[in-house]
Formats: C-alpha cells, sequence, structure tokens
C-alpha cells in the first residue's frame, strides 16, 4: 500500500535499482500499428539473440506503447531517444536483428533503419532531430513510447501518481477545480467545452452518487490516438479520473472503451488491477479519507456510443440511442445521477497540470484554447501518424514541417479535420493557427483531432459523399432530420458524382443541410451536414463543374471521366496488356488509343503508363 | 410559477412543465407525432420543434421536451422552426407515402411537391416509438422493440420471431399515430404481428370479442377468474 510521498519515492528508487545493472535500454513499439507490422518478431528475434550472446542481463528489452510514427513500424528506440529505428524487419528481420545487435555491442548506427526524408536527401540518427518529432510538445503523450504500459513502477518513477498524492493530501477539491478552471483547459473529446466549468456544475450538482466516465470510444474513421494513448499510458487517465473524482465529490467513475480495442482494454485493466494493489484506487486514497473504484466497461460498437448521452445509456444496459440534454448531463446524466464525462485524452492533461501548476499549462496554446492537443494526420502527406502539437500550430507547420509536405511533390488541395463532423479547408487557410474557435469559424471542428490531408488528385464532392455515406450507416435511426436527412443528402450528392446532378440541387443541399444540422437531436445529425456545406462553402466550383459542365475535375467520379491516351504515346503496349477489359488497341511502337465504349474506368492504364501518356478528362 | 413569452403572448406555466402543453393550452398550433397524451414525449420526430431565445442565444428545441423558464422567449413560427418542420414533413412523407396523416400535415406546413424518391418497404411506420412504449408502459408485456439503427431500423418483435408475451390486445394499434400496425380478425382467429391468436367466444352470445391471451393476462395481473372474462362484457 502506497500512502504517502515516501512511499512513492522508494518505489522510485527499488525502480531504479531494478533497471541499473542493465547498461542499455532498447524500447521496441508494442503499439497496434507496430504490432501488427511485426514488433512481436523483432522482440523474439532480438531477446533470442541477446541471450545468444550473454547480453540478456545487461540490455533491458521494453515493450512500450506507441511512438506516432506507426506508418513506418515497427519502431525501435535506444536508450532516451539516442537513436531512432524504424521499419526494423519489415524486410529481411535477421539481416535487422544483427544490426541491432551490431549497435547494442558496437554502438555501430544502422544506415538502413535511419528515418529518412522523403527527397531522400537527409537521415537523422536521434528521435530528436527527425521533424516529425522535433516540432511536437508531448503532454499527454509524454510517456507514450518511453514507458512500458504495464509496469505501474516504470509509471511512478517517471512521475506517475505524485500528481494524485498532491492533490489529495496538500489540495482541497475546491483548490484542484480553482487550477482546472484557471488551466483553460477544453474538452478534447470534440466540443471544447471548458473543463473546469464541467467538473464545477457536476460539483454544485444537488443529489448523489455522483459518477465520472471516461471516453474512449473513439469512433471517428481511422482515428486512433485515443486508442494509442490508452494502450500507452493507461496510468495518467486513471489518475486524471481520480483527481476527477475527488475534485467532483465521486466515488465511483467508468473508463468506456471501445468494443475493437482489446489491447487498450487489457492494459487498462493491467494499469487498474495495479492501481489497485498499490492503493491508488479503493478505500482511504494516500490517507486522505476518499475512496475512489474505476470499472471498464466495453463500447456498444458504435460511432454514437460515443455521445454523451448515448453512452451512458449504453452503460445503463440499455440501447445506444441519445436523448435530450435539455437537462444537463451533470445534473442528470448516468442513472439520473449528477455525472461527469470526459475524454481520456482530457483525463490524461490533468495530472500535468496538477504537477506542474495551471499557469505553465496556460502559458501553452492559444489565447482561447490551452496545452497541446493530439492529431492523427493521415491522406497525401509524407510523414503520417500521430502527433501532438501545441495548439496554435498553423496548419502549414503541421502538414509541410512536420508532416514534410505532400506525397509525391503534389499539390495540397484541403485538409480535413474533425472526422464525419467535420470539414474540409481549403489552402488559402494553411496559415490557421489550429484551435477549436479557428476551425469552428472555418466551418469545420477540432472533433477528436483528425487530420485528413487531400491532395489534388482528391474530388471535393466525393469526399463529402464518402462522410454521408459513413454517417448514413451511423446514424442511430432515433430522430427523422438525421435518419431521413443524410440519407437524402447522400443521394443528391451521390447523383452530382453520376452526373445526373441538376442547377436546383446546391440549394437544396443547403438548405436540407441547415435542417438536418438545426433539427437533429445529437452531435451526430447537428454536425452530420458540415463536410457538404463546408465543401460547398470553399470548393462551389467542383460542385459547379460535376453539375454543368458534367466533369470531375480530380478526375475521381468516374461517370465523368474518360481515359485516353495522348500523342507521347511510345506504343510499350504495358497498358494493352494490364487493361482488364481488353479495350486498349495500338500496334507495338506506335500510339495505342483507347476504346471509351468498353472501357471500365479501372484507372490501369493510367497507373502503370510510365510516360505519363495516359490523361484523365 | 414561469413567466415566459410565446409569440410575444406573456403566458404562465408551472415549474417542470414542457413547453408543448403550455402552448397548445395557450391556443398555439404546434404539431407532433411523436409525442402522446399518456406516453409522455420521446424527441423522435422532430416536427415539434420550436425557437427559444434565452438571454442572447437563439436555438432551435423541441417543444415536447423543452423545460419552460423564465424569461425565455418562444417563438413557434420563426424561419428556422418552419424549415425544419417542413423538411421533417417532406422526408417523412417520402418515406410513408401511403401515410394519410402525413399527407395532411405535409399540404399544411407548405410541402408543395416531394424531392425525394418514395421507399416501398417502409409502411407507414415512422418509428415514433409510441407502439413500443404502449406496449411496455401501458400494457406491461414489452412485447415491441427497435431493431438495426439508421435506415435499418424498425420495430419488431425479439428476433423478429412470432412473440412470447405479446397478448394481441391491440394497444398498439389504436396508438400508432399513421395506422402501420396491421391486425385482422377472421373467422375467431386474430391475427396481429405475424402470429395468430385465438379468440374467446362468449358463452352467453357466442361472439367472438377478445384475445384467449389477453383475457388470461388480465386475469393474471386482475385475480379476476378466467371463466368470468371469458363472458363477454355485454353479457356479463
Ligand atoms: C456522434 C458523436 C460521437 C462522439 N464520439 C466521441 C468519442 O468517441 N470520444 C469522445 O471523447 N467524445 C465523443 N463525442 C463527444 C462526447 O459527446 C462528449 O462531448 C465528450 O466525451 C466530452 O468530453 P470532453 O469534454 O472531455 O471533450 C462524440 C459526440 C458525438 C455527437
Ligand atoms: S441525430 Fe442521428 S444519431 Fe443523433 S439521435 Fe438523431 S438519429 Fe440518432
Ligand atoms: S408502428 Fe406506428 S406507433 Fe409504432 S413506431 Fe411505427 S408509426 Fe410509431
Ligand atoms: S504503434 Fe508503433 S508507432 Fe504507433
Ligand atoms: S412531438 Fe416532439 S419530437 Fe416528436
Amino acid at each position: 500500500m502506497i500512502q504517502s510521498l515516501d512511499d512513492l519515492e522508494k518505489i522510485k528508487e527499488d525502480f531504479a535499482g531494478r533497471i541499473k545493472k542493465y547498461g542499455k535500454t532498447v524500447k521496441i513499439c508494442f503499439g497496434t500499428g507496430c504490432v501488427s507490422s511485426g514488433s512481436q518478431a523483432v522482440y523474439d528475434g532480438l531477446v533470442g539473440a541477446l541471450e545468444k550472446e550473454s547480453l540478456n542481463k545487461k540490455v533491458r528489452v521494453v515493450k512500450t506503447g506507441c511512438h506516432g510514427f506507426c506508418e513506418k513500424g515497427p519502431i525501435v528506440v535506444f536508450n532516451d531517444d539516442e537513436i531512432f529505428y524504424q521499419s526494423v524487419g519489415k524486410k529481411k528481420i535477421e539481416e535487422d536483428i544483427a544490426l541491432l545487435l551490431d549497435t547494442i555491442k558496437n554502438g555501430k548506427v544502422a544506415d538502413k533503419l535511419l528515418y529518412k526524408s522523403a527527397d531522400k536527401l537527409k537521415k537523422f540518427v536521434s528521435t530528436k532531430e527527425i521533424p516529425f518529432y522535433a516540432m511536437q510538445k508531448k503532454i499527454v503523450l509524454d510517456l507514450n513510447g518511453a514507458i512500458d504500459p504495464e509496469d505501474i513502477d516504470e509509471y511512478i518513477a517517471h512521475g506517475g501518481y505524485s500528481a494524485l498524492q498532491k492533490a489529495l493530501t496538500a489540495m482541497t477539491p475546491d483548490e484542484v477545480l480553482d487550477w482546472v478552471q484557471k488551466s483553460g483547459l477544453r474538452g478534447r473529446g470534440g466540443g471544447g467545452f471548458s473543463t473546469g466549468t464541467k467538473w464545477k456544475s457536476c460539483k454544485d450538482a444537488h443529489g448523489g452518487p455522483k459518477y465520472i466516465m471516461a471516453n474512449g470510444d473513439e469512433g471517428d474513421p481511422g482515428a486512433f490516438m485515443d486508442r494509442s494513448l490508452m494502450e500507452g499510458n493507461p496510468g495518467v487517465i486513471l489518475e486524471g479520473m481520480i483527481i476527477g473524482g475527488y475534485t467532483i465529490g465521486s466515488n465511483q467513475g467508468y473508463i468506456y472503451v471501445r468494443d475493437e480495442y482489446p489491447l487498450a482494454v487489457k492494459r487498462l485493466g493491467i494499469a487498474l488491477e495495479q492501481a489497485v494493489k498499490y492503493g491508488f484506487l479503493g478505500k482511504n486514497i494516500f490517507n486522505s479519507g476518499f475512496d475512489f473504484d474505476i470499472k471498464i466497461v466495453r463500447g456498444g460498437g458504435a460511432f454514437v456510443c460515443g455521445e454523451s448521452t448515448a453512452l451512458m445509456s449504453s452503460l445503463e444496459g440499455k440501447s445506444g440511442e441519445p436523448r435530450a440534454k435539455y437537462v444537463h448531463t451533470v445534473e442528470k446524466g448516468l442513472w439520473d445521477k449528477p455525472s461527469n464525462l470526459n475524454n481520456v485524452e482530457t483525463w490524461a492533461c490533468v495530472p500535468a497540470i496538477i504537477n506542474r501548476g495551471w499557469q505553465w499549462f496556460a502559458s501553452i496554446g492559444s489565447e482561447g484554447s490551452k496545452g497541446t492537443k493530439v492529431f492523427s494526420l493521415v491522406g497525401k502527406v509524407n510523414n503520417t501518424g500521430l502527433i501532438e502539437v501545441p495548439m496554435g500550430t498553423t496548419l502549414r507547420q503541421i502538414i509541410f514541417d512536420l508532416g514534410d509536405g505532400i506525397q509525391n511533390n503534389k499539390e495540397f488541395k484541403a485538409v480535413q479535420t474533425g472526422g464525419p463532423s467535420g470539414g474540409c479547408i481549403p489552402k488559402e487557410y494553411l496559415d490557421t493557427a489550429v484551435d477549436f474557435d479557428t476551425l469552428w469559424e472555418l466551418g469545420s471542428m477540432m472533433g477528436s483531432g483528425g487530420m485528413i490531408v487531400m491532395d489534388d488528385k482528391n474530388c471535393m464532392v466525393d469526399v463529402a459523399r464518402y462522410f454521408l455515406k459513413f454517417l448514413v450507416e451511423e446514424s442511430c435511426g432515433k430522430c427523422v432530420p438525421c435518419r431521413e436527412g443524410i440519407r437524402r443528402m447522400l443521394e443528391i450528392v451521390e447523383r452530382i458524382c453520376d452526373g445526373e446532378g441538376d442547377e436546383g440541387d446546391i440549394a437544396h443541399l443547403k438548405e436540407l443541410g441547415r435542417a438536418v444540422n438545426i433539427g437533429s437531436l445529437c452531435g451526430l445529425g447537428q454536425s452530420a451536414s458540415n463536410p457538404v456545406l463546408s465543401t460547398l462553402r470553399y470548393f462551389m466550383d467542383e460542385y459547379e463543374a460535376h453539375i454543368a459542365h458534367k466533369k470531375c475535375p480530380a478526375g475521381v467520379c468516374k461517370p465523368l471521366i474518360n481515359y485516353t491516351i495522348l500523342d507521347n504515346c511510345t506504343g510499350c503496349t504495358l497498358c494493352a496488356r494490364e487493361c482488364p477489359s481488353n479495350c486498349i488497341i495500338g500496334d507495338k511502337k506506335k500510339p495505342h488509343t483507347i476504346d471509351t465504349k468498353k472501357c471500365i474506368k479501372c484507372g490501369m492504364c493510367y497507373e502503370v503508363c510510365k510516360f505519363g501518356a495516359v490523361n484523365v478528362v | 410559477m414561469i413567466e415566459f413569452t410565446i409569440d410575444g403572448k406573456k403566458v404562465k406555466a408551472t415549474e417542470g412543465e414542457f413547453i408543448l402543453p403550455v402552448a397548445l393550452r395557450e391556443g398555439f398550433d404546434i404539431p407532433t407525432l411523436c409525442h402522446h397524451e399518456a406516453l409522455g414525449s420521446d424527441g423522435r420526430c422532430r416536427i415539434c420543434v420550436v425557437e427559444v431565445k434565452r438571454g442572447s442565444r437563439k436555438r432551435i428545441v423541441t417543444s415536447c421536451l423543452y423545460p419552460v423558464a423564465d424569461g425565455i422567449e418562444v417563438s413557434t413560427n420563426a424561419p428556422d422552426v418552419m424549415l425544419v418542420r417542413k423538411s421533417v414533413l417532406e422526408l417523412l412523407y417520402a418515406r410513408c407515402p401511403e401515410a394519410e396523416v402525413l399527407g395532411h400535415l405535409a399540404k399544411k406546413y407548405g410541402v408543395e411537391n416531394v424531392r425525394y424518391s418514395k421507399d416501398h418497404d417502409k409502411g407507414k411506420c415512422i418509428l415514433c416509438n409510441i407502439c413500443i412504449r404502449a406496449c411496455a408502459e401501458i400494457v406491461g408485456v414489452s412485447a415491441l422493440g427497435f431493431s438495426g439503427k439508421g435506415m435499418s431500423k424498425k420495430v419488431t418483435t425479439p428476433f423478429d420471431e412470432p412473440s412470447d408475451t405479446c397478448i394481441a390486445c391491440g394497444a398498439c394499434v389504436v396508438a400508432c399515430p399513421t395506422g402501420h400496425i396491421f391486425m385482422k380478425d377472421d373467422k375467431g382467429v386474430r391475427t396481429i404481428w405475424k402470429k395468430k391468436f385465438p379468440l374467446a367466444q362468449c358463452p352467453e352470445c357466442s361472439r367472438f370479442h377478445a384475445p384467449v391471451e389477453q383475457l388470461q393476462y388480465i386475469s393474471k395481473v386482475t385475480n379476476v377468474p378466467l371463466e368470468t372474462l371469458m363472458v363477454c362484457q355485454d353479457c356479463r
């Protein structure tokens, strides 16, 4: 049982003693991404090799959480970020294990495994030098990738649970609340609501028991920030929640985790068990008289279950349908009791605020949005992955510096932020400092932090269609504007993509889009039109090209494009051989032609032509 | 006592009341579909929307669920209210072209032509939840529920199988605002929710008067002997 600062210090010392005997540390990423690209084989290979060389007592091999660069996984890092290796074991695993061993034994840096910039001109040895990491500021993901998420002692050794100790023994609940309010922390789950204000309303609400909850549902397509956090440093979420419980006056917390995240569930479970063992959960925590318990609940599996009222109804064992929030959930939430729900990333900010002070937190970020935000940067950008940057970092910095620009030197067209409820932001706004309010003003939103980068080969009407389709499938169907309205917007947009749009469609989309946004019951419907409305706002010319000229400028919408072969065709016959519908004709070494009637527009010829002679019109 | 205005008129209400009953009592016109006198509100259909101005903030809310508050200004016909109402009615009408009640409402609220292709597989069901709630809260047997989500959401018995708990009372049929639920009595048999139920024949007048299962259920909850209930109400 840990009951005091001294007890915590003791754990730290023991841990330091435990790892002192090792001369070196090798961290192998065991986040979901790297596990699927093969980190287990790297681990087994390395551990085997070390045993063979009798080095296993000298080198500590740690399985860590996600480093954020999953695309380049498996990631292996030496000591404290001294050497950063990527794509380890992807090709020729034995060779890579030998290289790792060489680095361990002889300090030799393996060129093959280093990260190189997209133009191949620069290569980097240490993590800190790589622009992808150098520009990040890690508060939430501070220990992600640095510690073994299944070992509470390592978390404690890095300062874990010291914020809890401080809050429970040296601060009153009112003081903690005051700090959280002054820190300027806003909810990371999408809405950006002031966390301090929410806590205060729940604390002040009459009646009890009170409940607190962590939202780890993360249903946005392609998002994985919350998963990585839960897998990589579950302790920080638990610590934040216990501090929240103490502040608000709740003795019971729930963590609601998306059902498809078995590894997150497992690691949270281990962290929970270890926290109970040490007395961070249970009765009389840190001898303060405060009791707290946490239960992990697996989600219902639908996107809408991440919505606060649907989540609570799902926690109660009912179907995950949202309900009206005219009476707030801080007053009547879970089982009609005062309830405080925060996103897991929001909870993870709390220990840092307590440890380092609200002034420190409030000094980071922009005017209205404090601290950092974790984004998942994906799409047509060279470096994709999880990043954490101060609020107020510009889109340009994120995409062109950290992200190293657009793949294949193509032209940047737009960035989609905020997941299915967000919108597309065009290049005129690349210098926008990203925060809750600026994104909102641009007709998009922060959402949970998705960022999809698009180039000139992305059709914006098609993008709108993609998100509408997702939302049609995810609408719970409770209220009419969302259930029937989104599907009808999709019908219209599909018609436009098929070249059957007409004059009135734009006005109709705007009108219906507004009706759905203002008339729907929950946040899903209330933001469902954003993908359409924001693309209409910035890319009207593209809609018009589809409707009036029956053209898809990006060359995406099949019914509107034709493939033709230009004069510079060398007659290499490659396209003719690859065409699945056998519709390319021409003699060897003579320009070929496409029989457009038979063409199925699969784009194969365009892909394979080495001379850029296939054109899309 | 709470005081606020509806379309400029000062009105009074009791704390905890929702806007809808107050507005109806005061003679304002607000249509509803998923609200039911005995079952309360559910917030599904969204045609009861009104605009509420609280301080400087205006928003669209469902009047059937929005609690009254001092000083709010309610509009039952602001442009956004009409937009939502009309849009919902056009959408619902396209879903259930056979439902007369929707035809009337659509016309009343200005839907001139329906711009969407009409559905033919949804019957007249608008998913208002009234039948499900009636079965659970008034009858007490919970034979119905929703299955699926989004466009495949529908009202059905568990697993789409003939229900074990349905007593064929027809309360859902009476409560349904659109007349979607099929029920037929023929030759001493009632068909409802894909199941056939024998009707009790009155020993006095030989009339088929109520499903046997319903009488058994009533007998169970009221302790009135089944033999008594088997006699129809006219002959009792
Ligand atoms: C359709 C929908 C899905 C949502 N999904 C999530 C989610 O996966 N995770 C999350 O934290 N918040 C999600 N939210 C937001 C939550 O409703 C809620 O605002 C949030 O969890 C509150 O925490 P915060 O104040 O820390 O952001 C979703 C909202 C909507 C409308
Ligand atoms: S807005 Fe959509 S997801 Fe939300 S309650 Fe209505 S139908 Fe369900
Ligand atoms: S069957 Fe009738 S009462 Fe039941 S949900 Fe459908 S419309 Fe409503
Ligand atoms: S899982 Fe290894 S870097 Fe993300
Ligand atoms: S009557 Fe209010 S939402 Fe249906």
